[in-house]
Parts: structure tokens; C-alpha cells; sequence
């Protein structure tokens, strides 16, 4: 596979080696390389290398998943009787909050920024390394001490109020070791706040000559409007956290009406950080649907500033909508339609680059490659996703739907669905780049399948169920709901298949998979011009740009009608800009 | 249980308008997605790698393309919003003659007070076609009421009263939740809604709400006395016409509490207060955080002595001081009271003797009884576990 796959019948355009590449790539796996440069533990566990610390995180955040995935499977096996399979009612709380806890604060929230982001920004910005790079060792010895003690709560004690720790529930009346899980998230949120620092500074000051903020890919937009949103709210969740430790530990009131406090100011504050939580994890994913769809159609992102300003629009609007998850508490009606109108207004810029993918494959060359089939998957589950949304931001359904288990299949529609599927997407893309070995392309295209099927299977029944009424979280349910929650259970074990065929076939591509090469896609970007696995310091010398982001092809403008600046063609584009 | 297995019965005025939203919605969902499907396999079919086709000047970038897909959702969106919003304001325009009922929600039960002095444990008893306005407030933790035929739902919180208007239009037997995760035992804290006809809320009223109507239901009791009577006797208990009553007004021990509800008051600090079911509460059990203008605050706080319930009850008492039965007289203001007393007096001694022990007896019964049991029951309870054996 190489860029001159591409096979336009209009204008030629030169196959310029794999992405611009200026120098000769070696075409093996170089003899010395991040991964090989030195063996001990100790160069791993204190090195400063942003990719190193990206697999260090990519390890730790795979056990994490496991173990999240680990404890919705009972959950799963729990709910296929309507008074419970295996599980007391006390039990199936704390599972379903390990669950929770696990999956949003110690994956979906590092995920994609911590392990891709980690490794990637620096090589597509073109820079050595992150701005701070002891900052981000820190960052993952922050996530670990911040993991292991909220995992010590989960396991030893447990506990049981579920991952939003609504007061005054979690602060005073529930027995469980909720004060020691919040010292962990705390600390892993801190370790959030240090990435997207780095990243922020990064993206500003360490940009490779000629790498406008026009030219970066769109996954690196993605990364700041996910880092901004990780500074300006993951300090307030932070800080909520801790209250409800002060008010659970010392009796001061906060929370409690039964100590002068408003159990309601809990959920304004826990949402202001949450709501857009939502798009920490979604922004991510959507930068590398954007990077997966361009290389696969060989075609540069339709629309690119559109879709690089609705990710900062995203972030933006997304601080403004947290209470549209309090449509059913006493929230004054008049509060509730604002947030409501603001949260339709926030679902634009998601339609938007929804619209612009399916633009990029117009007219492309398409390879309907394992990653394209995960970035298909994304397109469908986060369209129905999104859309479901509109239910919740609706004022009427809401009051109908909020808190049933509609709004558990909504959210991981969008959470799995969007945000797991882009993940996989990503770590497929790059994994050539990572690990310089390619995986075995059957089994990635079948689990890719797999994986689609049966999410549908596990969360469309719940749809339903929501609709007709069976509330989330509950143990024990009405009979007449059990025909949804075993079809779900079912498909839950179609998803589990998916999940575990990537693992296998990964680990096994690490000795026994096709040397990758460079640019095995024929992908354009920074991160392709260097040799797979990069090397300790990623290029050899400073990357020059003199390129437009996804320049699969002349970049033509419609509102234009001309070809913009190309290193190819720079005097036609001065004339007829003149015209 | 209801026409489709999709769709749950719509038993309340405003189920029909949140079905209707909710199916359009579910149009918007199928078109949009399927429209997003088909043109991007489409397109991708079409231009995959080794198909010849036209692929000259391929575009990247239309920006009135682009708005033609921005701007149109947009309105689209505000569209729904306020049909949605309008559909909404329907839960909180709460028609004067609504039937009142207070509810009371605590780990992990429903208790539920009718004006008539009817009370029951995790089963509601409505009449068809009349307006319902419940008050309801949370002893511990936040709760939910919810049922699903009605399409509605409500947080009950603790220290503040929440509201939940509707008017049932089906009879039957409906689902009660609660759909706030309120701890170990959330998913068995609910029961049943009754829908029912005139006549059959008629009978069940005038039997005191006696007649059990589902199996493992629990009898509620009156203990023949109304709500307003049950407040009166605590209003007595607790001596608080010591200070309240117009003869200890006219010596100036306290404030008059005829024709105190609804009114403004003005408060010592500047603010002014609309003295609703919040404001009695919120003055009975922190009175030192309402010092009324012109007043010492002299009134202990009742936190912790009176339970949420008999704070309702107060309330009920208290807004039944109208003025008109003070203008009769110096006298009937103590007269009313005195009225209100003797149907305590004979009557307050077997229900403090019987109603109210076996009440708590109840609670305890279900707090610390082993919990496997009790599970057993309320499960049966909440979700038929006499459907479940056939």
C-alpha cells in the first residue's frame, strides 16, 4: 500500500513517498528505537520518553478496563432474573459502581489523552518531546497512586453510591469506603490536569517550523479542546469531591440539609464538571475518526476549519449545559428551558462534523480497512448516540426518560460506542507506528464487526426498556422488563467477544506480526515520516512544513474555485487568487 | 401490560403529548441516522480503492454547503425545544382545585398522607380525571417518584418540598418507583399506583381506605381522624397554643397563625418570606433562621422532635386557620382548637395507643428485620410475585 493507490483521473498529483516525507525512511525496524534504546526497568519506570509513558499508560489503562469490563459482565449476569441471578442487592450496588467508577474516572477520562495523545502529539507536532516531560512522569505515577487507592475502596469495603456519589447519600448515610475512592479519583484527576498542561503548552510553543495552527491535523484540535476542558473543570469536580469528604469526615455541612447544607448544589457543581466530562472523552475520539477517515479515503477532512472550531465549540458550549441533568429536581422551570434550548444549540457542532466525514469520503479512494470499519461503527453508534441525546435535552421526555435505563443506553451509545470504538480506531492506526508491527488484518476486520453487532445487541434492548419505564441501578426489577435485560445480557456476550479478539491478536502481533515500515497506510502527517517505532528523540532533524494538513491531494476550495497554496502548484493558486 | 410491549399505558393527561414528542423524536432519530448511514456507505462503496470513477478536483472545503447543514438543524433543534417546553409547563401549572396528597419518602418506603386523614405505605389511591398535586419531601436521602404510565417523575429531596402535578386518565394498577438511587434497598422501595374509578375511590374513602386491594398490600388506616385533625392534636400535644392561640397572642407570646399561610411575612433580617408548606417547615424546624420582624425568637426548634409526616400535618392544621373563623370571636380562635380537641381527646388516645405504635412498628419491622426476608416481601410486594409463580 502506498499513496499512489490513489488513482485520480483528474489532476496527477506525485506520490510523495508516504507524507512528505523529505528523507529516505528506512524500511525495517531501525536497530535502535524508543522501545529498545534501554532495557532495564528502571529506564521504564523513570523515563521521561513521552512515548514510554504512553505505553505506560496504555498497560495500566487496559488493566483498568479489564477490570471495569470485568465487573459490568456481573452486573450483565446479575440482571438476566428479575431477583437477581447471583448477587444481594448490596452486592449488585457496589458492582455496579466499581463499574462506573472504574470505566469513567480511571479509562474513559485518560484513555485517548494519556496513551495516543501521549505518544502522538509531540511526533505530529513535530517536536522532541511534551513541554514538561517530568511533569508527565509525574502525571502517571499521580494516576497510579490515584488508581490503586480508589481500586483498594472498590475492593476492600467497597463501594455502593454509585459513580456520580450523589450527597447526601454518599456523604452521610452511605457506610461504604466512599472517602477513599475520592482521594483516588482526586489524584488521578490531578494527573488529567498535568497532561492537558503539557499538552496546552505544548501544542503553543513547540509546533515544527511551518506547522501552522491551520496545518496541525485535527487530532491535535481535538487534544487542546479536550486539554481546556481538563483545566478549566476537572479542578471543580476536584474540589466537589473533596467537600463531600470534608462534610462526610468532619460533619461540616455542605450538602446535607440535616447539617444546614443543599444536596442539590452537589449536582450543579458534580455536573458542571461531568457534563463536559462527556466530551473529554468524546473529543478525543472524534480527533481520530477525523485523522482514520482522511487516510483511509486518501482525502483531505472535508471542511477542516469547520470541524476544527466545532471542537473548540464543543468545549466552549459543552461548560454550559450541566443542568440539563436536573430537569427533575426542584430546578426552577424557567433554569431547566434555558439549559434545555442551550443543550439542542450544543449538539450542532457533534452534527456538524458528523456531516463533514461523510463529505470526506466523497470522491476519495477508499480502503475499507479494519480502522475505516471502526470509524464506520463510530459514525453509526455516535449519530444514534448523539441523537438520543435530543431526548434528554427535551424537557418533557426527559422528565420520562431521565434516570431508565434509556439514559444508560444513550450514554454508552456515545461512551462506548463513541468513544471506546474511536479508541480502538486510534490504537489500530498507530499501533504500526507504536509497536513497528502490523496486525493481522482478518481478525481486526471481524472484531471490528463483531464489536459493532454486538454493542447494538447489548444496548439497543435498553432503549426500550427505558422507554417502558424500568429505572436504572436497581437490583431487582418487574418481570415484564426481562425479556430486554436478557436480550442485552445476550449481546453483552457478543461485545465481550469483540473486545477479547483485539487483545489476543495484539499481543500476538508484538513477535509475530509483518514488519509495519514507516508509513504503512501511506498516511500523511508528521508522525509518518519517522521510522516505526520512532526513534528515542522521533526525528532525526527538525521537521520543516511547508504542507497542508491531509494534502492527499490538491486542495481544492470550492468557495474559491482554486487550488490554495501547494508546494506543487504555487503559481496557478497566485494567479487565480488574483482573479 | 399495556397495548404494545413497546409502549406503556399512558394513564395521565400529559402522557399522550410526551408519546406524541417522543415518537416524532424517534422519526428524527431513524431519518437522520439512516441518512448519515446510507450516503456514507454509499459514497464509500462507490469510490473504494480500485473503482474507477470520476475523481477529479475532489472538494475540501463548501462553506455554503457547509452552512446548509448547520443552519437548518439548528432551527430544527429550537423547533422541538419548544414544543418540548411547552409540553412541560403542563407539569407545573397546578390547577387550583388539584386534589392534594403528601408524600414522604425515606429508605426505603413511601409513606403517604391524604387530607382525609388516610394514610398508606407504598400504594397510592387516586380517583380517575381529578387533578392530583403531591408534596413530597425526603426524610434521608434523595429519592424519586416516578411512575412510567404517568410519564413523570419528580426528586424528593430532603429539606425542601418538591411538587408533582398530574391528572390520571386510565384506571388500573401502575408501577411506583422510586428512580433516585438511594442505597442498599433502592430497587425494592416502590409499589403500586391506583387508578380509580369515581365510585370505587368513593367506597375506598369512606372505608378509611381499609379494603385491601392487592394481595400483600398493606391496609392503610385512618385512625378516624383527617389530616387537619391529626395536626390539631400534635398542635395540642406540643403546646402550641401556649403561644399561638389569639388569647396568648393578645398577651403577646407569640405570632397569630390564623390566615398565615400564603400570606408574605416580613423577617427581622429584611427579607420577605411567602409563608408556604416550605416556610412552616423550614420555621418549625429552624426558627432561629426566620426571626420574624418585631419578634424575639422564642420557639425551640422541633428538628428531630417532629417527623417529617407530622410536620405536614402541622402545616395541614395550620392552613386551616382561616380568618373567618377568628372574626366570630376571641373566643371560637380557641374555639377552634377547642372544636379540633375533643375529636383528639377520645380519639388520640387509641391512635397514639395503636395507629401510630403499629405505624412504627411497621418501620421498624421493615428497618431491621433479617433482610433477606423482608426482601422477599417487598419484592412479592412491588412486582407480583403471585404473576411470577404462574
Amino acid at each position: 500500500m502506498s499513496v499512489s493507490a490513489f488513482d485520480p483521473t483528474g489532476e496527477p498529483w506525485p506520490d510523495r513517498g508516504g507524507g512528505n516525507a523529505a528523507e529516505p525512511v528506512e524500511v525495517g525496524i531501525p536497530r535502535v528505537n524508543y522501545l529498545n534504546a534501554d532495557h532495564t526497568i528502571k529506564s521504564w519506570l523513570l523515563t521521561t520518553d513521552h512515548k514510554r509513558i504512553g505505553i505506560l499508560y496504555l498497560i495500566s489503562i487496559s488493566v483498568m478496563f479489564l477490570l471495569g469490563g470485568l465487573s459490568a459482565a456481573i452486573v450483565r449476569l446479575q440482571l438476566t432474573a428479575p431477583s437477581g441471578l447471583l448477587l444481594s442487592a448490596e452486592a449488585y450496588n457496589k458492582m455496579f459502581s466499581s463499574h462506573g467508577i472504574i470505566m469513567v474516572f480511571l479509562f474513559l477520562v485518560p484513555s485517548i489523552p494519556a496513551t495516543l495523545g501521549n505518544f502522538l502529539l509531540p511526533l505530529m507536532v513535530g517536536a522532541r518531546d511534551l513541554a514538561f516531560p517530568r511533569l508527565n512522569l509525574m502525571s502517571w505515577y499521580l494516576f497510579i497512586a490515584g488508581g490503586l487507592l480508589t481500586l483498594g475502596a472498590l475492593t476492600f469495603g467497597g463501594v455502593e453510591t454509585g459513580w456520580t456519589f450523589y450527597t447526601p447519600y454518599s456523604s452521610i448515610y452511605s457506610n461504604s469506603n466512599v472517602a477513599l475512592a475520592i482521594v483516588g479519583i482526586f489524584l488521578a484527576g490531578f494527573s488529567s490536569i498535568a497532561t492537558a498542561v503539557n499538552f496546552i503548552v505544548t501544542i503553543h510553543k513547540m509546533r515544527a517550523p511551518g506547522l501552522t495552527w491551520f496545518r496541525l491535523p485535527l487530532f491535535i484540535w481535538a487534544m487542546y479542546a479536550t486539554s481546556l476542558i481538563i483545566i478549566l473543570g476537572t479542578p471543580v469536580v476536584a474540589i466537589t469531591l473533596l467537600l463531600v469528604v470534608v462534610e462526610r469526615v468532619f460533619h461540616i455541612g455542605i450538602f446535607s440539609p440535616e447539617l444546614g447544607g443543599d444536596p442539590v448544589l452537589f449536582q450543579h457543581m458534580f455536573w458542571f464538571y461531568s457534563h463536559p466530562a462527556v466530551y473529554i472523552m468524546i473529543l478525543p475520539s472524534m480527533g481520530i475518526i477525523s485523522e482514520v477517515i482522511a487516510a483511509n479515503s486518501k482525502k483531505r477532512v472535508f471542511g477542516y476549519t469547520f470541524v476544527a472550531f466545532s471542537s473548540v465549540a464543543i468545549a466552549v458550549f459543552g461548560f454550559l449545559v450541566w443542568g440539563h441533568h436536573m430537569f427533575a429536581t426542584t430546578q426552577s422551570m424557567y433554569a431547566s428551558m434555558v439549559f434545555s434550548v442551550l443543550s439542542f444549540l450544543v449538539a450542532i457542532p457533534s452534527a456538524v462534523k458528523v456531516f463533514n466525514w461523510t463529505a470526506t469520503v466523497y470522491k476519495g479512494s477508499v480502503e475499507f480497512s479494519a480502522t475505516m470499519i471502526y470509524a464506520l461503527g463510530f459514525l453509526g453508534l455516535f449519530t444514534i448516540g448523539g441523537l438520543t441525546g435530543l431526548y434528554l435535552a427535551s424537557l418533557a421526555t426527559d422528565i420520562h426518560l431521565t434516570a431508565t435505563y434509556f439514559i444508560v443506553a444513550h450514554f454508552h451509545y456515545i461512551m462506548v460506542g463513541g468513544a471506546v470504538t474511536g479508541y480502538l480506531a486510534g490504537l489500530h492506526f498507530w499501533w504500526p507506528k507504536m509497536t513497528g508491527r502490523l496486525y493481522p488484518e482478518f481478525w481486526a476486520k471481524l472484531s471490528a464487526i463483531i464489536l459493532f453487532v454486538g454493542f447494538n445487541l447489548t444496548f439497543f434492548p435498553q432503549f426500550v426498556a427505558g422507554y417502558v419505564g424500568m429505572p436504572r441501578r436497581y437490583a431487582f426489577y418487574a418481570p415484564e422488563y426481562q425479556i430486554w435485560q436478557v436480550l442485552s445480557s445476550a449481546g453483552a456476550s457478543v461485545l465481550a467477544v469483540g473486545m477479547l479478539i483485539p487483545v489476543i491478536y495484539l499481543l500476538w502481533s508484538l513477535k509475530y506480526g509483518k514488519i509495519a515500515g514507516a508509513n504503512p497506510w501511506g498516511a500523511v502527517g508528521l508522525e509518518w515520516t519517522t521510522s516505526s517505532p520512532p526513534p528515542t528523540t522521533n526525528f532525526h532533524e527538525v521537521p520543516v512544513v511547508t504542507w497542508e494538513a491531509y494534502e492527499y491531494h490538491p486542495i481544492h476550495d470550492d468557495d474559491k474555485d482554486l487550488t490554495i497554496p501547494s508546494p506543487t502548484a504555487p503559481e496557478v493558486t497566485a494567479e487565480e487568487r488574483k482573479a | 401490560m399495556g397495548e404494545l410491549p413497546f409502549r406503556p399505558v399512558a394513564a395521565s393527561s400529559y402522557a399522550e403529548d410526551v408519546d406524541r414528542l417522543f415518537f416524532v423524536l424517534v422519526a428524527l432519530t431513524v431519518f437522520f441516522t439512516s441518512a448519515v448511514g446510507i450516503t456514507v456507505l454509499a459514497l464509500a462503496a462507490r469510490y473504494r480503492r480500485g473503482n474507477k470513477v470520476d475523481r477529479s478536483r475532489p472538494s475540501s472545503h463548501n462553506t455554503l454547503l457547509e452552512l446548509s447543514w448547520t443552519i437548518p438543524p439548528i432551527f430544527l433543534g429550537l423547533g422541538v425545544f419548544f414544543w418540548s417546553a411547552k409540553i412541560y409547563t403542563q407539569a407545573y401549572a397546578v390547577p387550583e382545585n388539584a386534589k392534594e396528597i403528601f408524600v414522604v419518602g425515606k429508605q426505603w418506603m413511601w409513606h403517604i398522607q391524604h387530607s382525609n386523614g388516610i394514610r398508606e405505605n407504598n400504594e397510592l389511591h387516586i380517583p380517575v380525571g381529578e387533578p392530583v398535586k403531591l408534596t413530597m419531601i425526603s426524610q434521608d436521602v434523595i429519592h424519586a417518584f416516578y411512575v412510567p404510565e404517568f410519564r413523570l417523575q419528580r426528586q424528593v429531596e430532603p429539606g425542601q418540598y418538591s411538587s408533582f402535578y398530574f391528572t390520571p386518565t386510565k384506571t388500573g394498577r401502575y408501577h411506583l418507583y422510586c428512580n433516585m438511587y438511594c442505597g442498599t434497598q433502592h430497587s425494592l422501595m416502590g409499589g403500586w399506583v391506583y387508578v380509580m374509578s369515581k365510585a370505587d375511590y368513593q367506597k375506598w374513602a369512606a372505608s378509611g381506605g381499609s379494603q385491601p386491594v392487592a394481595p400483600g398490600g398493606t391496609p392503610s388506616k385512618t385512625g378516624g381522624l383527617t389530616l387537619t385533625q391529626r395536626g390539631a392534636s400534635l398542635y395540642e400535644k406540643f403546646q402550641c397554643n401556649s403561644c399561638h392561640d389569639p388569647a396568648a397572642v393578645q398577651r403577646g407570646r407569640g405570632p397569630s397563625l390564623v390566615g398565615l399561610y400564603g400570606k408574605t411575612r416580613q423577617l427581622a433580617d429584611g427579607r420577605k418570606v411567602k409563608a408556604d408548606d416550605g416556610y412552616l417547615r423550614n420555621v418549625l424546624y429552624y426558627p432561629a433562621e426566620y426571626p420574624l420582624a418585631g419578634w424575639a425568637v422564642g420557639m425551640p426548634s422541633y428538628k428531630g422532635v417532629l417527623t417529617e409526616e407530622e410536620v405536614l400535618q402541622i402545616n395541614a392544621y395550620v392552613k386551616s386557620l382561616k380568618p373567618t373563623a377568628q372574626q366570630s370571636g376571641a373566643g371560637t380562635g380557641g374555639g377552634a382548637t377547642a372544636a379540633a380537641a375533643p375529636v383528639p381527646a377520645t380519639a388520640a388516645a387509641p391512635t397514639g395507643a395503636a395507629g401510630a405504635p403499629a405505624d412504627t412498628a411497621g418501620g421498624n419491622v421493615e428497618r431491621n428485620a433479617p433482610a433477606a426476608n423482608t426482601d422477599n416481601i417487598q419484592f412479592r410486594h412491588m412486582y407480583g410475585g403471585e404473576q411470577q409463580g404462574q
